[in-house]
């Protein structure tokens, strides 16, 4: 929202014109033209059937028109890592990828603990090219172990609390965090990883880092935390949970058991964990190294299980990017994380719906109503009259071939580098501006 | 990022079979003693990150045998100490002139680092608990001293399986061949999946399931050191795995016994079997300079 206002309006209104509507929130799937005026979503009508006048015309002939994307977890490293990656490169990335908007991670130097840094963030002179929704810390410094001033951070613009990268491995503080956020309906996320079983580890425990020589990550130190917390769900009323990128099947079992007790509990996917396994590390490449780890395939097989029968509630890309000299060391020294933003399309309209059939209206609800829903992002993730102008048109059977040294991410860690794709984004709307458009 | 340079060797798992066997041949035409000068005038940098008595001396003594000029560069009192990269090092070294780097390193991985960014052959001395390649071929050569053809045989490899970069290379080295290997000691250290490392593995809790008609005992330092907080009992070790002359007699009566070093005496193998006349500990020490000096010679295409 605060982003819009940044937005030189060189157009007043927009039509979309000829292209496939999948609004999954809004139960719609047919060939529809969009009318954006002013920011908002002025009318939705069957093709030519639209009233109003347009200032500019955006031809969507053979493209989908989706509700536009939010990512609910990436790392643009400011402040304080710049040389990583900037709130401008990063969303900058993000409308490449189809993203509207991206929730912020607060693991930065300085971490995300006050309003003022969150104030910071939605600051236009950021430069950001699409809206940017911080998560602010949920304990000082994300120590661990006193809880922030979540109202304040709230208030500043924070759409959730976590302590992303530090886990909260302490039962009282993480169920004083949910009650809290609980009184605030406030979402908690939570990367699950027990760090006191994962010392030194730098990937998925298995025959892979047993034949690499590597220290490995049990499926338990994550599902042991995400029993824990999906416990914790049940017990405190009210309470929100968020399982951020969620990688084993044991996990995904607590998940559904919150769910099943109508307990508030949601979770995220990432492209990688849907795409990757445990052995494509190859020989120690560390653009196949991040946290949580690449794991087995039967792993694999559950995420894909459960993206496709809704207990995923979004994709999130995880963007977490690493300047050269932090991955080209030693695998086990090496940074963890990989970027995502702009292949996290094509690899879900790759993976998902050319391998394995999940229909695209699936797809354009894991990165749109599903998301939105998780963090109650409202006007988004819908194309309803009168929500943000915020769209993503793409292409689902274009073929392309996605190349790291092009990308607009101020860094190229990407296991992704040279893969043909199926499925391209064609351009990215925000509060009715065109961001990004394919050439 | 390329492919390591030709004559690299950065594990046994990569290798072809005829690379090996090749290497084997070699070992056994080199003498230290009356070696021709093949590397004469040639840059040996022995980078190590890790202590190393046995693979040290023993790659020195190789390379001073062929002719080459060695020079040692260590962790400590290096640019290692001030923070310099490995990739850093590793360039700094070749413009020193380095015709080629043996490494050692406590990460796993670390050669193939090195090795896909330097034009130079690098040489794998042992990275953390991944492979030990010039081990796994001297320990070939040694049995192979004592014993016909690996056909046929079967190894028991009793201990610290899980921390050990000796076996990881051992497993692919003699299974390739078909040589049955049982891997014996406590979950801790020989977790299930170390079955799945190469074909025609399995792994007991039993030390006299271990040995009994095996030809080949190969015993492993328990790697204390690396545990990670993990806590074992040495004395419940000690009475359960301990290679003892008692035991040692339920394994063939021409068994050989091999231990990688440094030993420890009184925990995984009495001094009686250390000293016994079943043990080649030293010969396999002996061996390692032969067959280092045929992996240097063919690091730098003299394997003529």
């Amino acid at each position: 929202m605060l982003n819009a206002k940044n937005q030189k309006r060189e157009t007043a209104s927009l039509l979309i014109k000829g292209g496939y509507l999948i609004d999954p929130a809004g139960k719609i799937n047919a060939a529809m033209d969009v009318l954006l005026r002013d920011g908002r979503v002025a009318e939705i009508a069957l093709p030519n059937k639209v009233r109003g006048g347009a200032d500019e015309k955006f031809d969507a002939r053979g493209l989908i028109v989706a509700p536009g994307f939010i990512d609910l977890h990436v790392h643009l490293r400011e402040p304080g890592q710049s040389y990583k990656e900037t709130i401008a490169t990063g969303t900058a990335a993000a409308a490449a990828g189809g993203f509207t908007s991206v929730c912020t991670m607060p693991n930065t130097l300085p971490v995300v603990d006050t309003e003022e840094w969150v104030a910071w963030l939605r600051d236009p002179e950021r430069g950001a090219m699409v809206n940017v929704f911080p998560i602010a810390a949920a304990t000082r410094s994300s120590r661990g172990a006193t809880l922030t001033d979540f109202a304040a951070l709230q208030r500043a613009g924070a759409v959730a609390v976590t302590d992303d990268g530090k886990p909260i491995l302490d039962d009282e503080i993480m169920r004083a965090a949910m009650q809290l956020g609980a009184e605030l309906n406030l979402p908690v996320v939570q990367h699950a990883e027990d760090t006191r079983l994962t010392e030194g580890c730098s990937m998925h425990e298995g025959r892979t880092s047993f034949r690499l020589g590597l220290r490995g990550m049990s499926d338990a130190a994550e599902a042991n935390i995400v029993d824990r917390d999906v416990s914790l769900a049940q017990q405190i009323r009210e309470s929100r949970l968020h399982v951020a990128h969620l990688s084993t099947a044991d996990a995904l079992k607590a998940v559904r058991r919150g769910k099943r007790a109508k307990a508030r509990v949601t979770c995220e996917v990432t492209p990688h964990h849907f795409t990757l396994l445990d052995e494509n590390v190859g020989e120690y490449d560390t653009n196949f190294k991040m946290n949580p780890p690449l794991r087995s395939a039967a792993d694999r097989e559950a995420i894909l299980v459960a993206l496709a029968d809704g207990t995923v509630d979004a994709i999130a890309t995880d963007h977490a990017p690493h300047a050269t000299h932090e991955k080209e060391v030693e695998f086990e020294r090496a940074a963890f994380g990989i970027t995502g933003l702009e292949t996290a399309l094509a690899l879900a309209i790759t993976t998902l719906h050319r391998d394995h059939k999940i229909p695209l209206t699936r797809i354009v609800e894991l990165f749109s109503a599903g998301p939105a829903r998780v963090f109650d992002l409202r006007g988004r993730g819908s194309l309803a009259k009168g929500n943000f102008a915020d769209v993503t048109i793409f292409d689902p059977k274009k073929r392309w071939t996605f190349e790291a040294a092009k990308s607009r991410s101020l860094s190229h860690n990407t296991p992704f580098d040279g893969w043909q794709f199926v499925g391209k984004v064609m351009a990215t709307i925000v509060g009715g501006k065109i961001v990004y458009r394919a050439e | 990022m390329n492919k390591p340079a030709r004559g690299s060797l950065l594990g046994i798992e990569h290798l072809e079979d005829k690379e090996i066997l090749g290497l084997l041949k070699l070992a056994r035409r080199m003498n230290p003693q009356k070696a021709r000068p093949l590397l004469r005038n040639k840059r040996v940098v022995l980078l190590f990150y890790e202590a190393s008595t046995r693979t040290r001396s023993s790659f020195e003594i190789a390379a001073k045998s062929l002719g080459a000029i060695t020079t040692l560069v260590q962790s400590s009192g290096s640019s290692i100490e001030k923070g310099e990269s490995l990739l850093d090092t590793g360039y700094t070294l070749r413009a020193v002139g380095a015709d080629v780097i043996v490494i050692r390193h406590p990460a796993a991985g670390a050669p193939h680092l090195m090795a896909k960014h330097l034009d130079i052959p690098v040489i794998n001395a042992g990275d953390g608990m991944h492979e030990h390649p010039s081990q796994a071929l001297l320990d070939a050569f040694t049995i192979l001293k004592h014993k016909k053809s690996f056909k046929g045989l079967q190894v028991a490899i009793i201990g610290d399986i899980f921390h050990s970069r000796v076996t990881r290379s051992n497993c692919h080295l003699l299974t390739r061949f078909g040589v049955k290997i049982t891997l014996c000691g406590p979950p801790e250290f020989v977790p299930e999946v170390s079955a799945m490392l190469a074909p025609g593995l399995r792994v007991t809790r039993h030390i006299e399931d271990a040995l009994r008609g095996t030809d080949v005992i190969m015993l492993l330092r328990l790697q204390t050191e690396r545990l990670a907080g993990q806590k074992i009992s040495l004395q419940d070790y000690i009475a359960r795995y301990q290679m003892t002359g008692a035991r040692l007699k339920l394994a063939k009566r021409d068994a050989i016994v091999m231990h990688p070093g440094p030993i420890i005496r009184g925990l995984e193998l009495t001094a009686e079997v250390a000293d016994g006349p079943q043990s080649v500990i030293l010969d396999e020490v002996h061996n390692g300079v032969p067959t280092r000096m045929a992996i240097l010679a063919r690091a730098l295409g003299k394997a003529k």
